[in-house]
């Protein structure tokens, strides 16, 4: 049923705790972004003062939790694309809905759970019911969500968020070293560390065994079906989250979310998890997201032209999987 | 979920005469809604525009078309075809003389990242997701690097091409339909274009029957590119110029959608080319229609993705009954998309042997 | 035999269409018919001309004519030119739009929608077609071909989304004789009857640049945030900032493209003033202005002085926090002009042949003044949107 490298006793504990982490082409990320803070720390040291780093992680906090809900949609054998246009969506409706006043905030955020699930389960029953692959199924939503919001308010966002409603994505609590404890850094480890505990729950394994083998999997008892549309609601509550961060972060704008799908599933396929499911941790999808993020400051401290970044970026990340592609061939540990 | 045979009349029904029959479908709704407006979806002018729309996307869907066969996925065909609006766009510089020469240049580029694509995907195991997403990303930074704006001119005779027509029938879709015809006689009578099908059916059994499947991979890869090159010289002819904006037209994940329309499963090893003419026709009327109709622009992106679920969830339905009937093959293992049994075509195993 | 087969009817088809081609082709004359295509063709992808710059600079300070209280039927240095030949009784309007797909262009649809709703009532117009192209260019060329092969629109607007690439198809809609009439970005051709915009890219660029150099001390540092390269109008702002920043003693710390998405914009703010300090902010549109000021908010810093946009949101921001800042302005109320110009050519009245509009920007002075008259509207709402005096004001703009 399971699936990250070998689940048999081995020797060592250690070993089996390294193995569990960095197996499956995961060390590749966690060399990475060692590699990337590395670098930023030559280039840059006052960047590892703690009140950078806080910035730094309020930052990337938005993409660790989308990065994480793509994870689970990933790691069961399909993907959403949807994502990117839902948390632009949830931010127009909130600024829409709430128009400034602080005490809609509270309803409106339930408003926008509700949207999310209803956004995932949407694409989890286009998916597994009427057996639309994900990749058309999410494209379609995204289509959907893109138009419909632009609709609804006429082109650009109206109204605005309540300072409520951003004190999540902009503050935090204030303390002596770090200056500030973000919000968005507590959430964000929130989410990962739930994640983490769930998928260790029969439910977790179950997904990822309906991505390993779905054949297998349905033998054994797992509605298969069911599991899937649990992922992609999961997937959209997380992007609505991220949605939640991100207005908070920034404020409204008409292009918030634009091509945040992307980044998503590009983190979590630099951090080994593979497109197609069953491989992959949790922790290794936030590496990935944290990577990404990492290279964009890194770029950053290096003055590299902003035109020339994409390239980067791009060769990094082929680059990356590819060398984890490779070391997938060879096993961390020797299987017996 | 394991329901068997319950529409045996639907299955005599082949998946491509589905597709030509929603198209024929959305004809035949989009003209009655034209006429309650009082018009004719069918007069000269808009049978023209639906043409013309079609040319585009039509050439990017078929390269597109021959990757999702083998299983695989080009997301950076809208990137490669700027590039090459651009690479054609400069080498004519305004120069009749010249025209061969950028023709030939823009195809050799597109050749080679395709081949790189290719590559990538065959050799060093990465995901077609991802690697064709870093090509992407690799070609933009820089087209953004070296091209600040449109760049280059064309010559009019070669602005023909993207303008004038025969009677009702312009001449980039007079040679996109030329091109689908040759894609579909490539892909039934070549060895290499029938292995595409084996290889998306399940790379594992392909290999094991003895399909060089890298070959064929790169094989689809090039092809792909080099039909965006065509989209991108089409671009030139059409703009006069090259211009480096084009990759955010969406053509990337357009042309996905037009092949799924067109019947071909995103998993690889069925569909065709005949259908992704049709998915390409089906969006081409839509547009047309919601121009005539005076859709908000918005509403257009509801419908378009409404209407791309819906009819993928009916070719869907067809499909369970079959793969049902048929035994599964264990799943491929190592990277890619979930993997679909074997096409209903029989693979030439014994053909395979080319080694 | 049937492989052969096949190829022989793929190959007569084939044939069939090049015979056929080789015959019928005058249906369309070639558009542009070469030639004339190529005067100003930046194809050196360069965006500085020196003699466009030294213009705009100087038409900012020309006195325009026409009604003080009505800019948008205002013109700057015109030389009017006859219509009569396009007079007529016809009164369907064909409107090929780029795109409505960032909030400037939104807010000016909606003023030019109103425009139209006022004139059919005056029975000036009887039909408003709309083709909206997505900011897909050869979409947009086949919208206009789509107008001229329908044959029954009396006059044609376009609006393009990139000035060279549309250049052969508005010639087409030239030929076709219906008066044409392009606005805010240009082609690179005269034969239209009028080419309405603000005075420039280079003005607006320059207006925000020289009140960062008035305003900052020597040796001050300066940010520039860009949305995305390769739009002339977005680079010749730039073009024009790098030419005053170049002559100062400022010292440009970067220029970062930032997709105008305020997360990023915040980010990329953020990650400069950790590695030290900026003075001022330069942008060459305003969308995520107020992402860039919490920037500063969040990190400690004093605020920079900030070369915006009209847009409300930062306005509102600016005197909130009581920074120094200007507002640069992209006119918006351009969109209502080329329905007017549209009416004007209907009844055979003279237009210029272009028509450049003011451009000012919104200083300290003026600022309070239109926030009050804005003071209902979204905030992603365009100061100098010009609709005031509409029927459908403010509820059309407000409740969109």
């Amino acid at each position: 049923m399971t699936t990250t490298a070998p689940e048999k006793k081995a020797t060592r504990p250690g070993v089996a705790v390294a193995a569990r982490l960095f197996g499956g082409g995961s060390a590749t990320v966690f060399a990475l972004l060692v590699l990337v803070f590395v670098a930023i720390l030559f280039l840059n040291p006052s960047f590892f003062e703690p009140p950078s780093l806080m910035a730094f992680a309020k930052k990337a906090a938005p993409l660790v939790v989308l990065a994480v809900g793509q994870y689970l949609v990933i790691v069961c054998g399909e993907l959403d694309l949807s994502v990117g246009s839902l948390v632009g969506a949830q931010v127009v409706i909130a600024a829409a809905v709430i128009d400034g006043q602080e005490s809609r905030t509270v309803p409106v955020l339930l408003l926008m759970l509700a949207f999310g699930v209803l956004v995932g389960l949407v694409n989890g029953l286009v998916v597994t019911v009427l057996k639309v692959h994900s990749l058309i199924a999410t494209l379609g939503m995204m289509l959907v969500l893109y138009g419909a919001i632009r609709l609804w308010t006429g082109g650009a966002p109206t109204g605005a968020l309540s300072e409520g409603f951003r004190q999540v994505g902009r503050e935090g609590i204030d303390m002596p070293v770090l200056r500030q404890l973000p919000w968005a850094l507590l959430v964000a480890a929130a989410v990962v560390v739930v994640a983490v505990v769930f998928m260790r729950k029969p439910f977790g394994r179950t997904l990822v065994a309906a991505g390993d083998n779905e054949k297998a999997a349905a033998f054994a008892g797992v509605r298969v079906w069911w599991v899937r549309t649990i992922a992609f609601v999961l997937s959209s509550v997380l992007a609505t989250l991220a949605g939640v961060l991100i207005g908070g972060y920034a404020g409204v704008t008409a292009q918030v979310g634009e091509g945040l799908e992307f980044t998503a599933i590009t983190a979590v396929v630099l951090g080994g998890v593979v497109l197609g499911g069953g491989r992959g941790t949790v922790l290794a999808a936030m590496a990935g997201a944290l990577t990404v993020e990492a290279l964009f400051t890194l770029f950053n401290q290096l003055s590299l032209p902003s035109t020339i970044r994409p390239t980067v970026q791009g060769l990094i990340i082929v680059a990356a999987v590819a060398w984890a592609a490779r070391e997938r061939r060879r096993p961390f540990l020797p299987q017996s | 979920m394991t329901t068997v045979d319950r529409k045996p009349r639907l299955r005599s029904l082949g998946s491509t005469e589905m597709v030509y029959l929603a198209l024929l479908g959305v004809l035949v709704i989009g003209a009655v809604l034209v006429a309650v407006d009082g018009g004719n979806l069918f007069g000269t002018a808009n049978l023209v525009d639906m043409l013309t729309r079609s040319s585009l996307l039509g050439f990017v869907a078929l390269g597109q078309t021959f990757v999702i066969l083998c299983g695989s996925l080009d997301l950076s065909v809208g990137y490669v075809m700027a590039l090459c609006s651009l690479i054609g766009a400069t080498t004519m510089a305004g120069d009749p003389a010249k025209v061969p020469l950028g023709i030939v240049v823009v195809l050799v580029v597109a050749a080679g990242i395709g081949l790189l694509n290719g590559l990538i995907v065959s050799v060093l195991k990465v995901n077609p997701f991802i690697a064709t997403l870093g090509m992407g990303l690799i070609i933009k930074g820089y087209l953004d690097t070296t091209y600040k704006g449109p760049a280059g001119e064309v010559p009019a005779s070669f602005q023909q091409f993207g303008y004038s027509r025969i009677a009702f029938l312009p001449v980039s879709t007079a040679v996109m339909l030329i091109a689908v015809v040759l894609g579909i006689l490539y892909l039934r009578r070549s060895r290499t274009g029938y292995h595409m099908f084996a290889v998306g059916g399940s790379q594992d059994v392909a290999r094991l029957s003895g399909i060089r499947t890298g070959r064929v991979l790169v094989t689809a890869h090039v092809l792909c590119a080099v039909a965006a090159g065509v989209a991108g010289l089409l671009i030139a002819a059409r703009f006069g110029t090259g211009s480096a904006l084009v990759y955010s037209s969406g053509y990337d994940l357009d042309s996905i959608a037009a092949v799924v329309l067109g019947g071909t499963l995103l998993m690889g090893g069925r569909g065709g080319i005949a259908g992704t003419l049709a998915g390409v026709l089906i969006l081409a009327v839509l547009d047309t229609v919601f121009n005539i109709l005076q859709v908000d622009p918005f509403f257009k992106d509801v419908l378009r993705g409404v209407v791309i679920i819906a009819a993928v969830a009916i070719y869907a339905r067809r499909q369970i009954d079959r793969r049902a009937s048929r035994p599964r093959f264990g799943p491929g293992g190592n990277g890619g998309p979930p993997k679909d049994p074997v096409p209903d075509e029989p693979v030439p195993a014994g053909q395979g042997a080319d080694r | 035999m049937r492989r052969t087969r096949v190829l022989v009817a793929g190959l007569a088809a084939a044939a069939l269409t090049l015979t056929a081609c080789a015959t019928d082709t005058p249906t369309d004359q070639p558009p542009g018919g070469g030639g004339e295509t190529e005067q100003e063709q930046s194809s050196d992808g360069e965006w500085f001309v020196q003699a466009e710059y030294d213009k705009q600079l100087a038409q900012r300070e020309q006195e325009p004519q026409g009604p003080a209280d009505q800019p948008w039927l205002q013109m700057i240095q015109p030389e009017l030119v006859d219509t009569a030949e396009f007079k007529q009784d016809g009164k369907t309007l064909c409107f090929s739009n780029a795109s409505v797909s960032n909030p400037w262009r939104v807010t000016g649809f909606i003023t030019m929608q109103q425009q139209v709703e006022v004139l059919k009532q005056a029975g000036e117009i009887s039909d408003f077609r709309v083709s909206d192209a997505g900011d897909d260019d050869n979409q947009q060329i086949s919208d206009i071909q789509a107008f001229v092969d329908a044959g029954d629109c009396n006059a044609i607007i376009i609006s393009p989304s990139t000035t060279a690439t549309l250049t052969p198809a508005v010639e087409t809609a030239c030929e076709s004789g219906v008066p044409v009439i392009v606005f805010d970005r240009g082609v690179n051709t005269d034969c239209m009857v009028t080419f309405i915009h603000p005075i420039g890219g280079y003005a607006y660029g320059a207006d925000a640049a020289e009140f960062l150099v008035e305003k900052l001390e020597p040796g001050s540092k300066v940010l520039a945030l860009r949305i995305l390269p390769g739009v002339d109008v977005l680079e010749h702002r730039w073009a024009a900032a790098q030419q005053i920043f170049g002559d100062s003693d400022l010292e440009v710390l970067g220029d970062e493209f930032t997709g105008g998405d305020g997360a990023k914009i915040k980010d990329i703010v953020t990650q400069y003033l950790q590695r030290g300090d900026v003075d001022g902010i330069w942008m060459d549109a305003g969308d995520g202005a107020v992402a860039a000021v919490e920037a500063f908010e969040d990190s400690g810093k004093d605020l920079p002085v900030f070369a915006g946009e009209d847009e409300l949101s930062f306005m509102r921001k600016w005197k909130d926090t009581g920074m120094t800042a200007i507002a640069p302005v992209y006119s918006n109320f351009q969109w209502r002009t080329p329905i007017l110009a549209a009416v004007k050519i209907w009844k055979g009245e003279q237009v210029p042949s272009e028509w450049v509009l003011p451009q000012e920007p919104i200083t300290d002075a003026d600022r309070d003044e239109y926030l009050e008259r804005n003071k209902d509207m979204p905030s992603l709402h365009y100061a100098k949107f010009g609709g005031e005096d509409l029927p459908g004001f403010p509820n059309a703009w407000k409740d969109r």
